[in-house]
């Protein structure tokens, strides 16, 4: 992890970001700006198409934005980033391999010593239930288990930034509370920094150390909460706080105000 | 949850958009319902069908062409016994057999030739062809500059050149190979990019993140993805390339099946004629075949390989 705890692990700064079509521009962000301390978690909510997932993956280096820049670990980000994880909206994983073959491709790909890499993947393997499951193909296992596997492969490398792009908005309510709550776990056992693009205030709420609310394109930051609950948040009980009340209301609001049908 | 007893709930997974994966998942969901209580060990994976399932698998699988040729024989040998044909237009079975086993050395050597030609023809064609692809994937100057020239390859009568073929190559194997390459490559071009360009785009999205070279990215994420359209691709082609052999041996050799095939009906000798059709359609049907079997050895994960699956839609 990172010894200048000073330094923020995200920096956005006044980040504008236009795509360019045939017909039109479309502006999808506009004068974002972020701070994201190491071991937080930030969780960011907005309308369908507000350019959140857009912001995750300038951050990530994979599409350049047209005005600001953007700091990860202290070092500006020109190109695709090696230093974050990065969990997709479909897991992505590769049809032909199974689970464990899936999380070892992160080791393949960047060279890790190949025996520290499979004592990795067997503890992430522990981790997240999927014992049992090591040698089976991605179509032989369910949506929440395919997702399992994808957080795995993308903390295999042990990396100080986790991405996520809304990574289960397509699992049913029950898979995904389980997700959360082993979302939560991971993120207090190896004090990951984690950006966690969402739809539900619900989890947004749930998983995050401060919570990034978006408007509908071009998206910019309409307000920063703080989420003043402690690192470890039994589900249930979390959910019966009046903070997680208030500021589930409030998002809601929020969103609500700038966007009717979301 | 805990680890020890993960999330069970079987919704149908959820898999790239442009494989038929998702479609197939309730199904497979239904035949082996998964119980909720049951933890990771609990959950047994399908089963890897054994011999004698795999026999039973066979023999399900080929009972009705089996049939149905045997009615078709009958046929034959119906019309053949009845005289309802002359007899050098329509030979009986018994006297294609007795061409079979009697010419058995010469026709087996002239099998070899046009097997030969063909695997050569064929082999050519696949490595031709999935490079050609290659560069056209990769490259937008080589797609611009190649794709028209193939086309345009492609809309020339093959037939049509096997006569310049043999100007330029004499009698020999040659112009067949080349025919036969000629005739194979463009499936295999236009599968293989069909293929290569199917990657989701979120792969490569992730193979960024993790920093792949572009070598990495074509052997560990394009080429394995591409693999089930360029051996849709081969299948074609290895029937075309027997095509291809034979139209060039009817223009000029002094052996192969297409040559004993010119002689025979010269000579009205219609048992020869039937049996060398009959070795011909056997060249074709086991190097089918063959590729058959090498697909499913090289893309077990691939939707249309996967062993009870899609009963239904078949």
């Amino acid at each position: 992890m990172h010894t200048s705890t000073k330094l923020p692990a995200i920096a956005v700064r006044d980040l504008t970001c236009q795509f360019f079509t045939k017909r039109a521009q479309t502006t999808a962000l506009t004068d974002v700006s972020l701070d994201i301390q190491p071991g937080e978690f930030i969780s960011i909510v907005g309308p369908s198409g507000c350019g959140k997932s857009t912001l995750l993956k300038i951050i990530a280096g994979l599409v350049r934005p047209t005005a600001g820049s953007v700091e990860l670990l202290g070092a500006r980000v020109e190109g695709p980033q090696r230093d974050v994880g990065f969990a997709f909206q479909r897991s992505a994983l590769l049809e032909w391999r199974g689970v464990r073959r899936n999380i070892l491709l992160q080791a393949e790909i960047r060279g890790m010593d190949r025996a520290q890499a499979e004592r990795r993947a067997d503890y992430l393997i522990e981790m997240t239930g999927l014992r049992g499951f090591e040698d089976a193909l991605p179509h032989e296992l369910s949506g929440g288990m395919q997702q399992r596997a994808a957080l795995c492969r993308a903390l295999l490398h042990e990396p100080p930034v986790l991405l996520m792009d809304e990574p289960f908005g397509a699992l049913d309510a029950l898979t995904r509370e389980t997700m959360n709550v082993e979302l939560n776990r991971i993120w207090r056992e190896t004090g990951v920094t984690v950006v966690l693009v969402t739809h539900s205030i619900a989890e947004a709420v749930y998983l995050g150390t401060r919570i990034e609310v978006m408007s509908p394109r071009p998206g910019r930051i309409v307000r920063t909460l703080p989420v003043d609950l402690p690192r470890e948040r039994a589900y249930g009980p979390t959910l019966a706080t009046d903070v997680f009340h208030g500021l589930a209301a409030e998002i809601r609001d929020l969103l609500g105000a700038s966007s009717a049908h979301d | 949850m805990s680890p020890s007893s993960p999330q069970q709930t079987g919704f149908p997974a959820e898999g790239p958009a442009h494989t038929p994966d998702s479609a197939h998942t309730p199904q497979r969901d239904g035949a082996a319902p998964e119980s909720p209580g049951a933890g990771p060990v609990g959950r047994r994976l399908p089963v890897r069908p054994d011999a004698a399932a795999r026999l039973a698998r066979v023999a399900e699988a080929s009972w009705r062409p089996a049939l149905l040729l045997g009615v078709l024989l009958f046929v034959w040998w119906l019309v053949a016994w009845q005289e309802l044909v002359e007899s050098y237009l329509v030979p009986s079975p018994g006297d294609v057999l007795d061409v079979l086993a009697d010419q058995r050395s010469e026709l087996m050597s002239h099998t070899w030739v046009t097997t030969y030609e063909t695997l050569i023809g064929f082999v050519l064609a696949a490595g031709i062809g999935v490079g050609t692809a290659v560069l056209i994937v990769y490259s937008k100057t080589l797609e611009r500059a190649i794709y028209p020239v193939i086309l345009f390859a492609q809309v020339i009568p093959k037939i049509a050149i096997a006569p310049i073929l043999v100007v330029w190559f004499g009698f020999g194997m040659t112009p067949k190979i080349v025919l036969a390459v000629l005739i194979a490559f463009f499936p295999v071009v236009v599968s293989s990019v069909a293929g290569l360009r199917s990657i989701n785009p979120e792969l490569l999205e992730l193979s960024a993140t993790m920093g792949a070279s572009t070598w990495q990215t074509f052997v560990k994420f394009r080429l394995p993805g591409a693999l089930p359209h360029v051996m849709a691709g081969l299948k074609v082609a290895v029937t075309l390339a027997v095509v291809g052999a034979v139209v060039g041996e009817f223009v000029g050799a002094q052996e192969g099946l297409g040559y004993v095939l010119l002689a025979s009906s010269g000579n009205l000798d219609a048992p020869l004629l039937f049996a060398d059709l009959l070795l011909m359609s056997a060249i074709g049907i086991v190097l089918f075949v063959v590729i058959e079997l090498a697909e499913s050895l090289l893309i077990p994960w691939h939707a249309s390989r996967r062993d009870g699956m899609a009963l239904t839609t078949t």
